[in-house]
């Protein structure tokens, strides 16, 4: 495994800026996601790295060396893509064992069994090696085209929101899964997703985008905890940050224009007098849809809590983040 | 508007059981979610409502009518499917108006109700427009204006949200409920998401393999689940389930977990053999005490709390707690479960044992 640098780099198609000056370093081991809506370039920095794309500017430097002219073969990545793209006429050991057989790789019979088996175990598809891809439930077949990618020891892992067609279940044990495995690797991983709850549970570094440009890069705590825009506050959290005229509570620093508040830092009892338009019971929170002079605000409080629409409650904030007119954090 | 009442309906097709005897009422003015799998019987009963199917057997009543056999135009009801269908070559104005011009309603009249229902759906500013112009979010406002205009008694929906992103999924839901709230109209709403189900439900009924599982309002079946099926469906993480084999005496307050004693709430009917002892994530926390112990395999933070994986003797458990909390993967760590919340279930049947925490529920549904 490998660490990989990405200095200054640049796509645009046509009039489109696909990615746009980014500047940042994946650690040897580390598993960094990409977050970002569609649109942002997080899939144009995956196919850069791999070579699929040619950059406009800018350098790419996986394990040391600049691979900008490197064919994708040369680069030795391992894509792993949203849709499965398995060979449905082989069994799941034959499509496991193909990227093994490339003429670059050239692996001999026995290491090419070893290793099946192993990533098998890790998948926990041993059972179905002998299975056609075709008869394979979706969450199976998804499992293998994760194995494909494993069963070689390339320099970085890319993955291109692989978990995403998968129904919730499956998403949410895969994700633990795919956690372990890297760790238990010691593999460089670039995983991109626009689902934060994926970001936030998997990677050790959260890279989060905005119209093709790195707007912050951190370890999910400080993403979460310390935001430097309001763009990248409304990206992680659910239910999502409240932003509101910082004025509303006194006590801005000045040069903030906004308020952000998240749900969960809302305290209850003091502050400003809110109405209760809705509550909304999950079982594990309650959440409550406030009006406050106009404006919706919505909070989480205990699941048991006796509230009902109409209701009048005061609230203030508690560790709120302030943002000037640009949407730049002000501290 | 209307209430309506399914007693004991079932469909077949073929010698294929789609829906098996169901019953349960949809009280007047209630946003009701039928919630399941994908192939668990809900659409085919939403259909039967709306009179797109008819059932094999039992009855449906609208306000007291029996309608069951009923064509759809005799019934009523509007029906919003997934995929919006508008009439592409006329503006939203005569998409609106369309439904109350077939039916003979007066120029005047027709003029008057778009007027009023583009107000409701906050759409007046774009009735002139083409409908191929307009946004996601606009298309579905107007083709839930075209459900409206007609003052249905009911409105029946098969997941109008299913095929939209997450983000701007949440932003129609929320409208959708809004306009519930401000229109009060009976709504059957179906979806495979229960997290969708919870959050605009008044009530729900949890369906599985043609069977009504559950049937009650959000917080009661998240509390407490009838079957081991509905307390695995509802909820992220889902209800943890520690297989244990024992005995639960009638009126017993605790049972034997690997050689621990665990409170539970008091036990009505008594069980032995195969049993699972059923707790929700945040109700389990780790502390240095505590004689039932799991080792931490995995933690997965998400802001304000994170969910821990564990395993115990009983199985593998996620407990959800507090993000400041250090838990270390490889740990060995106590574990004290909530007891007042502990639902007990029969393995072998998927039942909940009724305890002093569900019987009221339970004699309900």
């Amino acid at each position: 495994m490998a660490e990989v640098v990405l200095k200054n780099l640049s796509k645009s198609f046509g009039s489109d800026v696909g990615i746009a000056d980014v500047s940042m370093t994946i650690p040897d081991g580390a598993f960094v996601v990409l977050l970002g809506p569609t649109g942002a370039g997080k899939t144009t920095t995956l196919r850069l790295i791999s070579g699929l794309e040619k950059a406009d500017a800018g350098e790419i430097w996986i394990g040391g060396r600049n691979v900008g002219s490197d064919t994708p073969a040369q680069r030795d990545v391992a894509m792993v893509f949203q849709q499965y793209s398995l060979y449905p006429h082989l069994t799941v050991r034959d499509n496991l064992a193909f990227p093994l057989k490339s003429p670059i790789l050239k692996t001999p019979a026995d290491e090419i069994a070893r290793k099946i088996a192993e990533v098998a175990g890790v998948l926990q598809i041993s059972h179905k090696l002998d299975n056609k891809a075709t008869e394979l439930s979706g969450g199976e077949m998804q499992r293998v085209s994760i194995g494909r990618a494993l069963v070689r020891e390339p320099l970085i892992y890319l993955m291109d929101e692989p978990l995403s067609s998968l129904d919730a279940k499956l998403r949410t044990d895969l994700r633990v899964e795919l956690k372990r495995i890297q760790a238990s690797l010691g593999a460089t991983l670039l995983y991109v997703t626009h689902d934060q709850i994926e970001a936030m549970t998997m990677a050790t570094h959260v890279g989060v985008l905005n119209e093709g440009r790195l707007v912050q890069y951190g370890s999910p705590r400080e993403i979460y905890e310390n935001p430097n825009s309001l763009y990248v506050a409304s990206r992680l959290g659910l239910p999502r940050i409240n932003i509101l005229p910082a004025e509303l509570f006194g006590g801005a620093p000045s040069g903030s224009t906004q308020i952000g508040m998240r749900p969960e830092h809302i305290r209850q009892g003091e502050g400003q007098d809110a109405t209760v338009r809705r509550v909304e019971r999950l079982g594990d929170q309650t959440r409550l849809h406030l009006d406050l002079q106009g404006h919706a605000i919505t909070t989480v409080v205990d699941p048991h809590a006796d509230y009902t629409p109409g209701a009048q409650i005061k609230i203030a904030p508690r560790d709120p983040l302030y943002f000037d007119a640009r949407g730049q954090r002000v501290l | 508007m209307a209430q309506i009442v399914i007693r004991n309906i079932r469909k077949d097709f073929g010698s294929f059981n789609a829906v098996r005897e169901s019953s349960f009422t949809i009280e007047d003015g209630e946003f009701f979610m039928l919630l399941g799998p994908s192939g668990c019987g809900k659409t085919t009963t939403l259909r039967m409502i709306a009179g797109l199917e008819l059932p094999t057997s039992g009855e449906i009543y609208l306000d007291g009518e029996e309608i069951s056999q009923l064509p759809p135009s005799k019934r009523d009801i509007a029906f919003v499917f997934q995929m919006f269908a508008l009439y592409p070559h006329m503006n939203v104005r005569r998409n609106l108006s369309y439904p109350l011009v077939s039916q003979g309603m007066a120029r005047r009249d027709v003029r008057a109700k778009v007027e009023e229902v583009a107000n409701i759906l906050g759409i007046q500013n774009i009735l002139n427009r083409p409908v191929g112009g307009l946004s996601g979010g606009d298309r579905q406002r107007v083709a839930l204006g075209r459900a409206i205009v007609r003052d249905p008694k009911a409105f029946m929906m098969d997941e109008p949200l299913g095929a939209l992103d997450a983000e701007f999924r949440e932003h129609m839901s929320e409208e959708l409920r809004a306009l519930h709230d401000r229109m009060g109209a009976t709504t059957v709403y179906v979806t495979h998401d229960q997290l969708e189900a919870m959050q605009m439900g008044d009530k729900i009924v949890v369906m599985n393999n043609a069977v009504v599982e559950q049937f009650g309002t959000p917080q009661q079946i998240y509390d407490k689940p009838a079957t081991m099926f509905v307390a695995d469906f509802i909820g992220s993480p889902s209800m943890n389930f520690l297989h244990f084999d024992g005995v639960v005496a009638d009126g017993a307050t605790n049972v034997d977990l690997n050689g621990q004693t665990m409170a539970v709430p008091r036990n009505l009917q008594g069980a032995s053999g195969k049993l699972v002892f059923g707790v929700r994530p945040e109700h389990v926390t780790l502390s240095d005490a505590g004689g039932y112990r799991g080792e931490v395999l995995a933690a997965e933070y998400l802001g304000t709390t994170q969910i821990i994986t564990l395993a115990t003797p009983n199985g593998e458990m996620k407990a959800r707690i507090d993000s400041a909390q250090v838990a270390k993967v490889g740990e060995t760590v106590g574990l004290n479960l909530n007891a007042k919340t502990v639902t007990l279930f029969d393995e072998s049947t998927g039942q909940a044992l009724r305890s002093e925490l569900n019987d009221e529920v339970l004699a309900d549904g």
